[in-house]
């Protein structure tokens, strides 16, 4: 690897970037640097003087950035898209992940080919890890919903904590439902009819 | 059986079409299931749209011409069949700037060309006394927004590229850089213009058409290998957005329009300056003073669904005018053919009859000679 080649990341996500960052430290590039503040961006970028910037699309600010394909006196390199048309393949995964890449025109494909790889799997790592946390958060609320439920059918209808379980798991199953929805149902329906 | 399509958008007032056309049924008639993604960057807009992620997009009409002449960006042929609007997009400075202009200007404050020639000498003034120039924000390098501002400037002899600068920022942000006075003036399309207005940061100096008569902004963008494997959809398509944009621009359906563009989901912004921009009844300064124009956003009205090939053209040449793209007769008849009458006449019936009180030029421009896409290049001199 390159340690010279000086990257950027434009990030308004703390977590995602230094997700990026550490990958990107582990794979031998030591010159990165993260921007988080959006005003004035391209200055800041200027002042930088980066090889390679990564942008995540979920940043309106990624428009900015378009500006330093033009040719004019505020842009001191010209900066290339990374993807071209050959690269079908690589601009779906980077939009799918969710990143996208500029380059200073010059900057050998194979080189930079390499940067994109670890970016798109790092970045689905973020998104793998977020999506862990969220159905964390669902099992966890789901799991509340169906204690209050046994509760109510245990009160109710004189039940044990099992028999109250085997109940709703019984009508889910004949319902074709989740066992979270049906005590959703019992909740709601026990709370009108108080 | 429906045809699934994914749509991509800018929350800006001139998606109307659009989302009237999902939102009130004009798409299911036609059996089709279209889910409308809100996206953050015209960048995005595009790249989605390039790589088939989605099948068609709200785009502004130069970014359409640029992806299919292969400027600054990966050539991907793409065709306009429905135009989403006519002009609304509107020039808002500063109070400090406006105050500045009306200084110079006096009763000419309503003038494009007697406020640009107004900037011309407060640019002039800056220069001698070694201050920072002028900065304005527009959306994207190839944009309306862009092209308008410069052809305002240049009337009044500033040249864009050297005596103020002109940079990028997304819609949501130009309210706040003009509040926190990283620019100096903006040109953007609706709402944003009167959410300055409305934060006291800005006065609305133009309307868009005060500087071209009859422009186009956005349009509806398909991949050209798209459309021809699927003409049926592209037919419906078509329709669904001929009958939406009729219906936007009906006044009896006013206040219905705005409470669906108003959705946080849409737009998500008050439905009451949806209204002021869809009337084009704008309030133009923090005091509360309005402005009228019949001719601020054409959605229906005026034949403005159906796309005009003269606007293509007039925006080629804006950008061989600022040097974006090399003047050739084969990328002109690119660029035209980019919008399509053809395909949008076939499914409604219209044709290209002339409105009356439109300009001769399909442009009408408030400065230089009539646009005449047959001799670009002597039109572009006149401009030297």
């Amino acid at each position: 690897m390159d340690p010279t080649l000086k990257i950027v990341i434009v990030d308004e996500n703390p977590i995602r970037a230094a997700i990026l960052e550490d990958g990107l430290q582990e794979a031998g590039f030591t010159q990165v640097v993260r921007i988080a503040e959006m005003t004035n961006l391209l200055s800041r970028i200027y002042a930088l003087d980066p090889e390679v910037i990564l942008i995540d699309l979920e940043n309106p600010s990624r428009d900015v950035l378009e500006q330093m394909f033009q040719v004019s006196r505020v842009v001191k390199r010209p900066i290339a898209m990374f993807v071209d048309s050959s690269d079908s393949a690589s601009i779906q995964a980077s939009v799918d992940a969710g990143v996208s890449a500029y380059i200073v025109d010059g900057l050998k494909k194979e080189r930079m080919k390499h940067i994109l790889d670890l970016c798109i799997s790092r970045f689905n790592a973020f998104s793998r890890i977020q999506g862990e946390l969220e159905k964390t958060k669902t099992q966890l609320e789901e799991r509340k919903v169906i204690d209050r439920a046994k509760g109510i059918l245990m009160k109710a209808k004189n039940l044990t904590e099992e028999q109250a379980y085997a109940l709703m798991r019984k009508t889910a199953m004949n319902e074709n439902k989740k066992i979270a929805e049906i005590a959703q149902s019992i909740v709601m329906a026990s709370d009108l009819l108080k | 059986m429906n045809e699934r399509l994914r749509i991509g958008f800018i929350p800006l007032c001139d998606a109307a079409a659009l989302m009237i056309a999902v939102d009130k049924g004009f798409c299911a008639q036609e059996k089709l299931d279209v889910e409308l993604i809100r996206e953050v960057s015209w960048s995005n807009v595009r790249d989605k749209l390039n790589i088939g992620i989605f099948d068609a997009a709200h785009l502004i009409a130069p970014i359409a011409i640029a992806s299919s002449l292969g400027l600054g960006h990966v050539k991907v042929p793409i065709i306009a069949p429905v135009a989403l609007g006519i002009n609304g997009n509107a020039i808002t400075v500063s109070p400090a700037l406006y105050r500045a202009l009306a200084a110079e200007a006096g009763d000419g404050i309503i003038d494009p060309l007697k406020t640009a020639q107004a900037l011309a000498r407060l640019v002039a003034e800056r220069k001698r006394k070694g201050e920072a120039p002028f900065t304005f924000g527009m959306t994207f390098p190839y944009s309306t927004h862009n092209y308008h501002l410069r052809f305002w400037m240049a009337a009044g002899g500033i040249d864009p590229d050297e005596d103020v600068r002109l940079v990028v920022l997304p819609p949501p942000y130009m309210v706040d850089s003009l509040a926190s006075k990283q620019v100096d003036g903006f040109c953007v399309g609706a709402p944003w213009n009167s959410v300055a207005v409305d934060q006291n940061v800005g006065h609305i100096l133009h309307f868009m058409s005060d500087i071209l008569a009859s422009a186009s902004e956005k349009v509806l963008a398909l991949r050209q290998t798209w459309a021809n494997e699927n003409p049926d959809v592209v037919t419906r398509l078509i329709r669904a957005h001929h009958r939406a944009a009729q219906f936007a621009d009906d006044l009896a359906n006013r206040d219905e329009v705005c409470n669906i563009l108003a959705a946080p989901n849409r737009i998500g912004i008050a439905a009451e300056v949806i209204r002021r921009t869809l009337d084009g009844k704008l309030k133009v300064a923090p005091d509360g003073t309005t402005r009228e124009s019949t001719r601020y956003l054409q959605i229906g009205r005026n034949g403005a669904a159906r796309p005009n090939p003269v606007h293509a053209a007039w925006l080629y040449a804006q950008m061989v005018r600022w040097r974006q793209a090399p003047l050739s007769a084969a990328l002109l008849a690119q660029a035209r053919a980019v919008f399509r009458p053809d395909l949008y006449d076939a499914v409604t019936g219209t044709s290209a009859q002339p409105a009356t009180g439109e300009p001769a030029d399909s442009v009408g421009a408030f400065a230089g000679p009539a646009f005449d896409e047959g001799d670009l290049a002597k039109y572009l001199a006149a401009w030297r």
